[in-house]
């Protein structure tokens, strides 16, 4: 026994040796220590291998750790109630039973102060295995509480292990994304849940105060990512898998109640959308809101001087925020004045471009589906749109067109925009205002659509086919726009390329090719050459 | 051998029992079937029934069957007759005699005779004893035998030998007395008859042969007469048409092929006339009026009718008798002796007396002689006209021979042996690559012309009618030059020499193959949108196509017509120009040239139809935006790529506007798109007005495409406001100055007033007319308008119902015929019962009368 000890004692023959060695060796000293007392002191290899260079040997020093104080927790082995400081234990008037459960406390207090830190650690092994080592300590602590208090009036969960967990998690200089998608599986049970959201809530205050409110990306994007992979249950019925199982009082703990869940919840979020956010989270933010967030809120109109706030924003921001107010208006009864006034405003060139298009334009049509909006809006909407398609592509013209010809479907008095026989057949101006922001003073009503009229020159066959449409009365049933709307341009594409050839073959050229600048008016020719030297 | 004439008399016999003259001309018995109407053409089978004949043969044919059965109902036993052949209507009682004789010698035979050796059994001819026959000395009747002197051999002697059945029906036409004569005669003169019957035979084969062998002599006589002729004839063809053919010589001894070229070849056929320049160039004009007339129509994307454009176009001197193949045969067999070659060179030679010009020089003259009589004329006509030249120049040198000129080909002949030094290096057979690899073994090391040599001979060696496999291989050829192209343009620095000179063979390989060449062009284009559209999945932007990528795209638009209202090929073309450009960030010199080029290549591709590409606008508006110095207050909105302001939105602002001073406009290289030299901010300067220049001239361009747009002036409204606001104009140079005018004034020129829209009229709906609706049928007698499964059906449905009523009739026919027996049956019963007690009564009375006669009697 003597000189494995001694062998174990010098860490750094530890770390050149095999880490099978060591972790066979390891696992022995954690046999040896649980076995008797007499080894106690061998704890310090181990926690001295949890803080050692190699990840190999922090993981296997983790994993016996794990072993060690799990065991020891189930044994109730670790000093119960106030922890008094290490020397006036040794000197206090302990039984050494006593003294050795202090001892042990205080190895156990390190090791977890260690592996919080290796949450931060570079190598991704180390921070899972210690994620989950102290994960399986908060279980057992849960259930076997440190605290010396009558149990059967609290809820024992180990608030402070969590809350230093969650702090750790939302580190403000490295990306844990990865760590928190593992820490997801955790989520799903009940109660690390509501404490988890709680202590974010606490630690975004905390955090957010302490800086003024200035944004941290790094920060905020992993409180972000921690919030945004919090699943919530839709009913009580669902609330049934708890990491700590409690004995007493069910019916009274507040982990155990929906309603609680989403007051955390909501309140999480509020504390976390107070403070100023990097533009990237605000959309990816946006984007999930109305579906993950909102309905799990007990109050969702808290959310509408957000929603608000980020529609005045403009840009991509605002078209985000649409889905959320849609929500709210449509379910929460929100009265927003001015909303299609700023829809209005919102069509701009680059709607076609932005990655939300096929949302964004799948939210207006259901805004513009009522049939009681003005005359004058609905034709506005029609003709700003079909200004805006002169620049758009042409997966963009493939929604824009059937959308302003369902407007006119909708709005037979828009008709006019198709189709106005006059008695004098004089050519008229545009009367059309498109810098004019209000949509009642654009004069859009006394215009045409010329640009569909434009769009029959487009290149592409399809467009041309749609636009070839108003040259005829609009049929009554409307085009389903749905289907169109997350067209890509490789899609498009491709409806040429898989187009089977059979009996026609393919018309070519017939001017002959001589050289490869030469053709099509030469304008190639005009600005390049073939060598640079020329 | 008697079969057929027994079957014949057969026949004779059933005809005979059908019709019955004396019946058929009785007017009583005949019922004549009036018809309503005369139908022209309709043949008429039941005009005439014979009422009375045709109810006595059905209840003929009734009391055969069905009385039969009647008779036979309720019967245990039945009678069956089990005599041979008696109920057998074909078989001849002749026949049926002898079978069964034949049967019952048998068993007689079987029974009796097993052990008797001795007994010889009496041989007979007609039941006769033929030694009894043999007694009788009956002296030949000569007149019969004339009657049957013109009959055929095998029949006559059928009759005479038949013996058995088959004598017996040809005598049958005789009548019975001369039967019993002629069967005496033959007893007489059979070794006589015997031997005139072969005299005969010989006599007739000997007649045939001489006849045979006169007419032989005549044809050969024919044949020879023809000869002259012909050599005459084809004298005259030659000239005009082929000039050698191998039906040429013919082949004397082989009639048949002498009688079809009469048929078909040697009618001498008119030669078309030599055509005038002006004519010619007509019909240049006409084709190239027609060609024109269906870009047009395919550009306004009507649906194409069945006669697509053809791809094989004829020369002026093409004959339109596909001789063309022909001549690549020989065009592959002139390569392999290499004579090819000279004689192309001896040609050369004429017009350039120095002879020492290589390969690269004549063909490029080739090219310019081309161009310049016409420009539709094809690669592979090139080679074609190369051809006939050759062929005439081997006549030449044929006759050149013959009349002895030894000058002329001793100087030929050093030329040759020159030309040859020169180029002894470039074989004139190439196999066709496997693979890629094998191509770019082929093609490397080689200069660009020499490369599109090596391509173009490599076409022409493995033209697919020359050999089963070749289609499949060129048509990969084209795949491989493709892939070829792209390295060469992503070499450093890009062979592009190279890429220009294979450009007319890949011309040349689409005409021939459009289908494979349009599936290869799709497939790059295919996979370089494909890499683009993920990298935007991921990363919300992609980098600018390549210039390999660029070059498929200006090839796509060299061999495919991009006017076309839908194309297979131009329109994804045009769809990924458009994804580039509005995808790729502009972040460098290098991709605003590529960003011109593309531009560059989408003015050209809507050149001709002068359609509407908003992004072309919008990227032109934006490459002039990052020559805006001042980024405030703009005044017009830019669209993406490109963003207001920020990082690379100055990229062609000058650093210096003293640089303009120096500058000179001169064209960019295609390599720009990549790599650019640009040592100092003059460099720089100068390059950013050369982009400039370029932007402002494509702007200029775009403005003549669209100014008939009704949207022009919004469509160009951001560059107006652009330049006449925020592009100074003071800082240019004189040209830049003058095209910025020259697009002010275009967009302030367009017309801003239009006719407001309108739908377009309709057709009023036509009244409902009343005149009939006439069809005009061609086929009468046959239903119409369905399918040929329906009207199957109909006809069966048709013939189901005629059976149905027939079999009804004839059920009920059978039912009546049944009771009229059953009745008669009755009648008859009672008839005799009447009798019987008539009798009985009659008896009984004489009875009773006797009775009392004899009791009155006794009384007396």
């Amino acid at each position: 026994m003597a000189p494995s000890k001694k062998r174990n004692v010098n860490p750094r023959n530890t770390s050149e040796r095999g880490s099978k060695a060591a972790k066979v060796d390891l696992e022995s000293v954690v046999d040896r220590i649980l076995e008797s007392r007499k080894h106690a002191n061998d704890v310090f290899d181990i926690l001295e291998s949890l803080q050692s260079e190699k990840e190999r040997d922090v993981v296997s020093a983790v994993d016996a750790c794990c072993r060690l104080f799990s065991t020891l927790l189930e044994r109730k082995d670790l000093f119960v109630g106030k922890l008094p400081a290490e020397d006036e234990a040794l000197s206090g008037e302990y039984s050494a039973e006593d003294k050795c459960r202090i001892f042990m406390r205080h190895r156990y207090n390190a090791c977890v102060e260690i592996l919080l830190e290796h949450l931060n650690h570079e190598e991704f092994g180390v921070k899972e295995s210690a994620l989950c080592c102290l994960m399986k300590f908060a279980a057992r602590q849960g259930q076997h509480p440190l605290e010396d208090l009558d149990w059967s009036e609290h809820h024992s969960f180990p608030w402070e292990l969590m809350l230093a967990v969650v702090e750790n998690l939302t580190s403000k200089s490295t990306d844990n994304t990865l760590l928190i998608s593992r820490f997801q599986e955790f989520l799903e049970m009940d109660d690390v849940r509501y404490y988890v959201m709680s202590a974010l809530r606490e630690s975004v205050g905390k955090v957010m105060d302490k800086n003024k409110g200035t944004v941290l990306p790094v920060y905020q994007n992993n409180v972000f990512t921690l919030m945004s992979s919090i699943n919530m249950p839709s009913q009580q019925s669902e609330l049934t898998n708890f990491m700590v199982k409690q004995e007493a009082k069910l019916e009274n703990w507040k982990a155990a109640k929906l309603n609680e869940h989403k007051r955390a919840f909501e309140k999480m979020w509020l504390s976390f959308l107070k403070y100023k956010l990097p533009s990237n989270i605000y959309k990816k933010l946006l984007v999930i809101l109305h579906d993950s967030i909102l309905p799990h809120m007990s109050k969702p109109t808290l959310m509408i001087d957000f929603l608000t706030a980020a529609y005045e924003v403009g840009g991509a921001i605002s078209l985000l925020a649409l889905n959320g107010l849609f929500v709210l208006i449509h379910q929460h009864n929100l009265d927003y004045p001015d909303f299609y006034k700023k829809l209005y405003n919102l069509l701009e060139p680059t709607v076609f471009h932005v990655k939300y298009r096929a949302r964004f334009f799948h939210l207006a049509n259901l805004f513009l589906s009522s049939s009681h909006l003005p005359l004058y809006l609905v034709a506005a909407f029609a003709k700003r749109l079909a200004r805006l398609a002169l620049t758009a592509p042409p997966t963009g013209l493939l929604i824009v067109l059937p959308f302003i010809y369902n407007l006119i479907r909708r709005h037979p008095s828009c008709r006019v925009l198709l189709h106005k026989p006059s008695t004098e057949d004089e050519p008229v101006e545009d009367p059309y205002l498109m810098d004019e922001e209000d949509p009642a003073q654009c004069r859009a009503l006394e215009s045409s659509l010329w640009e569909i009229k434009t769009l029959q020159k487009h290149y592409h066959p399809d467009v041309v086919k749609a636009a070839m449409m108003i040259n005829t009365p609009l049929s009554e049933q409307e085009e389903d726009i749905s289907e169109v709307l997350e067209l890509t341009t490789y899609e498009l594409m491709e409806r040429d390329l898989k187009q089977p050839q059979d009996k026609k073959s393919i018309p070519l050229e017939f001017e002959t090719a001589t050289q490869l600048l030469k053709g099509g008016g030469d304008v190639l020719a005009h600005h390049f050459c073939l060598l640079a030297d020329e | 051998m008697g079969k057929a004439p027994k079957k014949r008399s057969l026949a004779d016999k059933v005809r005979k029992t059908k019709t019955n003259p004396a019946i058929k001309n009785n007017p009583f018995e005949v019922k004549i079937n009036r018809k309503k109407f005369d139908v022209l053409g309709r043949k008429t089978k039941h005009d005439v029934g014979l009422p009375g004949v045709s109810r006595s043969k059905a209840i003929n044919k009734r009391k055969e069957t069905l009385l039969k059965e009647y008779k036979q109902k309720n019967k245990a036993s039945k009678f069956v007759d089990r005599r041979l052949g008696e109920y057998d209507a074909k078989m001849a009682p002749e026949d049926k005699i002898l079978q069964r004789f034949a049967l019952e010698r048998q068993r007689i035979h079987e029974k009796k005779d097993m052990y008797n050796l001795n007994e010889e059994e009496e041989l007979t001819h007609y039941g006769q004893s033929l030694a009894e026959m043999e007694k009788f000395n009956d002296v030949v009747n000569s007149d019969d035998e004339s009657e049957e002197k013109g009959l055929l051999s095998a029949e006559l002697t059928a009759s005479h030998f038949g013996g058995g059945g088959g004598g017996g029906l040809l005598r049958k036409k005789t009548s019975g007395e001369q039967q019993q004569e002629d069967g005496n005669q033959r007893a007489k003169s059979r070794q006589e008859l015997i031997e005139e019957l072969i005299q005969k035979s010989k006599q007739e084969k000997r007649e045939r042969q001489v006849q045979k062998e006169e007419a032989q002599e005549l044809t050969e006589k024919l044949d020879q007469e023809w000869k002259s002729i012909q050599s005459l004839m084809v004298k005259k063809t030659a000239k005009t048409e082929l000039a050698d053919k191998p039906e040429e010589k013919p082949k004397l001894d082989e009639y048949d092929m002498m009688v079809r070229e009469l048929g078909f070849e040697m009618k001498a056929q008119p030669s078309e006339k030599m055509k005038t320049p002006e004519e010619l160039a007509r019909e240049e004009k006409e084709k190239l009026q027609k060609l024109e007339a269906d870009r047009l129509r395919r550009m306004m994307g009507e649906e194409e009718d069945t006669k697509a454009q053809s791809q094989t176009r004829m020369s002026a001197d093409d004959l339109n008798d596909g001789f063309i193949l022909d001549k690549h045969d020989k065009k592959t067999l002139a390569y392999q002796d290499g004579k090819w070659n000279i004689e192309e060179e001896e040609e050369e030679a004429a017009e350039d007396e120095e002879g020492e010009s290589g390969e690269e020089q004549e063909s490029d003259e080739e090219e310019e002689e081309e161009e310049a009589s016409s420009e539709e004329e094809e690669e592979e006509e090139d080679g074609q006209s190369d051809l006939e030249s050759e062929q005439e120049s081997e006549d030449e040198e044929k006759n050149q021979e013959d009349d002895g000129k030894p000058k002329k080909t001793l100087s030929k002949e050093e030329m040759k042996a020159q030309q040859q030094a020169a180029k002894a290096e470039l074989p004139y057979t190439f196999a066709a690559p496997e693979s890629y690899e094998d191509l770019k073994d082929l093609l490397c090391g080689h200069t660009p012309e020499n490369q599109r040599l090596i391509v173009a001979r490599t076409q022409k060696c493995n033209h697919p009618s020359l050999a089963v496999g070749n289609k499949l291989k060129l048509q990969k050829l084209f795949g491989f030059l493709l892939e070829y192209i792209g390295e060469l343009a992503l070499r450093t620095p890009p062979e592009l020499t190279a890429v220009d000179k294979l450009v007319p063979e890949l011309y040349a390989l689409c005409q021939m193959f459009p289908d494979a060449a349009a599936a290869a062009v799709q497939r790059v284009l295919a996979d370089a949108a494909h890499s683009v559209e993920e990298l935007i999945e991921l990363k919300g932007h992609a980098p600018f196509p390549t210039l390999d990528t660029l070059i498929y795209l200006k090839l796509t638009a060299l061999l495919f017509p991009t006017s076309d209202f839908r194309h297979p090929v131009t329109t994804p073309a045009l769809l990924y120009i458009s994804l580039t450009l509005t995808k790729c960030p502009v972040r460098s010199f290098q991709d605003v040239t590529t960003g011109l080029l593309l531009c560059c290549l989408t003015v050209e591709y809507v050149s001709f139809s002068k359609r509407f590409l908003p992004e072309l606008v919008n990227f032109l508006t934006g490459t002039l935006h990052l020559a805006v110095r001042d980024k405030t207050s703009l005044g017009y909105t830019v669209a993406p790529p490109f963003r207001p302001s920020g990082k690379c939105s100055d990229l062609l602002v000058l650093s210096d506007p003293e640089s303009c001073r120096s500058w000179k406009k001169k064209p960019l290289p295609l390599s720009a798109t990549r790599c650019l030299e640009l040592k100092d901010d003059l460099d720089r300067d100068h390059h950013r007005l050369t982009c400039l220049s370029a932007c402002l001239d494509l702007v200029k361009r775009c403005c003549l495409l669209y100014k008939d747009l009704p949207s022009f002036t919004h469509i160009f409204q951001p560059v107006r406001s652009l330049l006449s606001k925020h592009l100074s104009i003071q800082t240019l140079p004189e040209a830049l100055q003058e095209l910025h005018r020259e697009i002010t004034d275009a967009i302030g020129s367009a017309p801003t007033a239009h006719r407001r829209l309108v739908f377009d009229k309709k057709k009023p709906i036509p009244l409902k007319l009343l005149t009939p609706k006439i069809v005009e049928v061609l086929d009468y007698g046959k239903k119409r308008g369905c399918t040929r499964e329906e009207r199957e059906k109909e006809r069966l449905k048709h013939k189901y119902k005629k059976e149905f009523k027939g079999a009804l009739r004839e059920i009920r026919k059978d039912s009546r015929f049944l009771a009229r027996e059953k009745l008669n049956e009755v009648m008859n019963r009672d008839a005799e019962r009447k009798r019987k007690v008539k009798e009985l009564f009659g008896s009984l009375a004489t009875q009773e009368g006797e009775w009392k006669a004899l009791k009155k009697k006794k009384r007396k």
